[in-house]
Formats: structure tokens, sequence, C-alpha cells
């Protein structure tokens, strides 16, 4: 998998999961004031994020730092190069 | 929003036209020992009307009860701002939080002990109060909030609350109702009791069949039904189009059985009503009952109105139509009696041919019949033994 395969699959399943157009997924997009999300749509953005690239990340530090869209890509490229998948 | 769609005037067509909202479900056959397997669920609604920032914490029902309340506050002329105003407050149920999401959230929870599926929104929809929770956030309602969850008692409950409310000074306007969603699980609920209508599986429009002596159990329907209670004072400022009054209500606990009512309790809970509305029986033009279909209730109920009213008065049940609709019942068949009142017309008790003999001494509605309905009585009956009865008046414009 690339990190170009990764970023689509990403934004694919962030748009389908919070209803969002694909031309709003910008990597600088912020995702509680750009993409209008909150609290509780973080938590099923995990495990959205889970179940695309069956990952566990639930109790990654890291995101709890994440604010935008870009931060996800680097968060979940991270990830998935760790595990040796990239 | 009943089996025949969104809106009143579906509603109240459908029911002029002696259509029936039962159907076959050919996902029932798929449950071992389920014997019935008709039901009257709402279909063709798109809930991606409302948006996902409130959809995301609603099941169905809540759905139904949003979608319902947006129509009601349009026809009452009421805006955002009398919304958030701070004088409208809400009581608005349902029976159970949604089975639907419990299912789809927690069967992992429940099977294996996994949280890895569930999200963070079932919550929402499986509280209890998630009807009234919803609705309120999704319209912006900020005043009281009540969710009565009395089975099928629940929507005339909250239509008694409601008035209670608005005559005490408490609120101004309240907003007041039911909903239920359908899942196969009520249809077993009362299956297992030996309370749902097995014998028409191939001939679903001809059941439930209230009062009928072939009468063999209730369906299972879902659908919300909303209504703006207001003070006389406030709607007359506003110009609102006041349709009917709340004139009287009751309930009453009927701890005799679980399940199967007194007529005892039931006269009791009719009498109290119209004590409130401070009118003899004899000046009611019509009532509007809440049988269901099955053997006991509806013998009950005809004893019951009998003592009360003697032979003379109409009588008929919408669930013949509509089949039950459980939490939505009261106020989705208040919705629709108003409606018939104002248009002078009475909607029969669908079904009903033969009248049992044993609720024959009653005046049964079996055909539309175009009459002058100035006093209305109605009931609603639930398991646990809550009975309640509102009295409804016909509103004389200057």
């Amino acid at each position: 998998m690339t990190e170009q395969e990764i970023i689509e699959r990403i934004d694919a399943s962030l748009a389908e999961e919070f209803e969002l157009e694909m031309s709003m997924m910008v990597p600088e997009a912020t995702l509680f004031d750009d993409l209008g999300l909150d609290s509780l749509d973080m938590v099923d953005m995990v495990i959205a994020l889970e179940q695309a690239f069956k990952l566990k990340i639930r109790d990654e530090e890291e995101i709890r730092k994440i604010r935008t869209l870009g931060d996800i890509h680097s968060f979940v490229i991270g990830k998935v190069r760790e595990l040796g998948m990239l | 929003m009943s089996p025949f769609g969104r809106g009143v005037e579906t509603l109240v067509e459908s029911l002029l036209q002696g259509k029936s909202g039962v159907r076959r479900l050919p996902e029932l056959e798929a449950y071992e020992g389920l014997r019935s397997l008709v039901a009257a669920p709402v279909e063709g609604i798109d809930p991606k009307i409302i948006h996902r920032r409130h959809r995301r914490t609603m099941s169905p029902m809540s759905v139904y009860a949003t979608l319902a309340t947006q129509d009601a506050l349009d026809q009452a002329r009421l805006t955002t701002e009398a919304c958030k105003s701070g004088d409208m407050g809400i009581a608005v149920g349902s029976s159970v939080g949604s089975t639907i999401s419990t299912q789809q959230s927690y069967s992992d929870f429940f099977n294996f002990n996994s949280l890895e599926k569930m999200r963070s929104t079932a919550f929402f929809k499986i509280m209890n109060h998630s009807c009234a929770a919803n609705v309120s956030h999704a319209l912006g309602i900020t005043g009281r909030i009540f969710a009565v969850s009395s089975a099928c008692s629940t929507s005339c409950q909250t239509l008694g609350l409601g008035a209670e409310t608005v005559a005490f000074g408490r609120q101004e306007i309240m907003v007041c109702g039911g909903a239920e969603e359908y899942h196969p699980l009520i249809t077993a609920t009362f299956d297992i009791m030996n309370a749902s209508s097995c014998g028409f599986n191939d001939a679903p429009e001809r059941t439930p069949r209230p009062f009928d002596r072939d009468r063999d159990g209730v369906v299972c329907g879902d659908g919300c039904g909303i209504l703006i209670l207001e003070s006389p004072e406030s709607a007359r400022r506003r110009g609102a189009p006041i349709l009917a009054e709340v004139a009287g209500f009751a309930t009453v606990s009927d701890t005799s059985n679980m399940v199967n009512p007194s007529p005892d309790s039931m006269e009791i809970c009719m009498r109290k009503a119209l004590k409130d509305a401070d009118i003899a029986p004899d000046r009611i033009d019509y009532i509007n009952a809440h049988a269901t279909g099955t053997d006991q209730g509806d013998r009950a109920e005809g004893e019951a109105v009998q003592r009360v009213f003697g032979s003379r008065t109409p009588v008929s049940s919408l669930k013949g139509h509509l089949g039950h609709t459980m939490a939505a019942c009261g106020a989705l068949e208040t919705v629709a009696v108003i409606t018939l009142m104002n248009r002078g017309s009475l909607a029969p008790t669908l079904n009903l041919e033969n009248a049992d003999p044993a609720c024959a001494d009653i005046r049964h509605v079996t055909g539309v019949e175009h009459r002058e309905t100035t006093w209305v009585l109605k009931n609603n009956f639930a398991f646990g033994g809550v009975n309640s009865s509102i009295v409804l008046r016909r509103y004389e414009h200057d």
C-alpha cells in the first residue's frame, strides 16, 4: 500500500462516515472547525479508521494531538509503516 | 407519521377510504416459533432529510418524532425563535429505547464481550428519553423536557401532562406525543403472551379486528403522533389555528393484573376524565376506543364503555387501520380524531364485521359516518395497568 493509497482510503472512509464532500477532504482542513466534527465524532472516527486499516489505535496518546486531516494522514501512515504494511 | 406515511392528510384520507396499513413481513419468517407474520410499520421515510449532526444520535423513532414535530410546529405557525424562547416545553415518549440500535451496536458486547464495534452515539438512541432529547436538540426546544414511558398509554399521558403543564402556567406551549419504531421483538413479545394476531398472515388487511368475534390479537405497528398544546390566550394572541381543546384528562393505575385489564379501573378512568372536563357522559358524541383486537382487552373496554355511556354513543377503534402503534397510538389517533371531528366525520372500526356478543352492547361505528361532533372521549390502556382517558372539545371559532 502506498502513502497515496492510504490517504485516499482515509479520506474516503471519513467522508462516508461523516457524510462529507470529497472536496472538503484537504490535509489542512481542521476536524472541528472545517469539517464540523466534535468529540463524539472523534470516537467514531477512530473506529472507522480501525476498521478501514485493521488497526488498534484507540489507546494511542498521539490521537489526542490530532487537529487536522493531514495529522490523521501522518498518524495512520506512521502506524501502517510500523506494522510493516507500507 | 403513520403506517400510511408522513402527514395528517395521508393519515385521515387513508382512514376514510378504509385502507389498512398492515402487511405481511417476510423477514418475520426467520424467527423460529414466531406465529404472527404481520405488522404495520412506517415506510418510505428518508432519515437523511435531517442533518447528520442531529441524525447521528437518532434511531427511527426519533426521526419520526422530529419530522412529526416539525410538521406540527409548521401547522401551528411556530418558528425556531418560539422553540428557543424558553416558553415551549416538550413531553414525548416511547415504550422503550431503540431495540434496533441495541441490536446493531451492542450485539458484539453481549455475545463476545467486545467493545470493538460499539459506536459512541449508540447510547443516545437507546436511552429511554431518546425521542424527547433528540427532538429538543434538533429543533432547539429549550423549556421543560419530559420523557413519559408507559407503553400504550405513553402519548395519551404526554397529552395530559402537557395540558396540565400549560394550565398551571409552567409553559405557554408544550410539544406532546409519542413515537415507536418497529422491531420483530415487539411482535414476538405479544406472540409469546398469545396476544398477537396469527390467523391472518395470508390476509393481512383483515387484521387486527377490534371488537369483532373473530379477532385474534394485536398487530404491531409504528409511527409518531405529535400535538402542540398551548394556552388559549397565547394561541389567540398569535392567531394560531386552534384545532381543539383538551377539556379533561385522567390516568389511573389498575393494580388488579399486570396484563389483563379490569373494566372497573377503565370505568373509573373514564369517569374521572369526564369529571375533570365537568361534563356528563351523555354529552359525549364519540368515543375513540383503545381496543387493540385482543380477547380480554376489547371485552373489558366494551363493558366499561357500556357502563359509563350505555348503548347510544358511537364507538370505534382505529387499530383496524393502523395496527397498534404502541407509544405513538394515543397521540397519533388523537390527531386523526381531531381532524375528523373538524370535518364532521367519524371513522369506523376497520374489520369489525360481527361484533363479539361480549362487546355488542355498545354502539359500534362500522362505516364512515358524517355527523357533527363536539365532545370526544379517547382511551388508551397499557400493560402494567396504566389507564388513561382524555376528553377533547371541538374549538368553537368566534
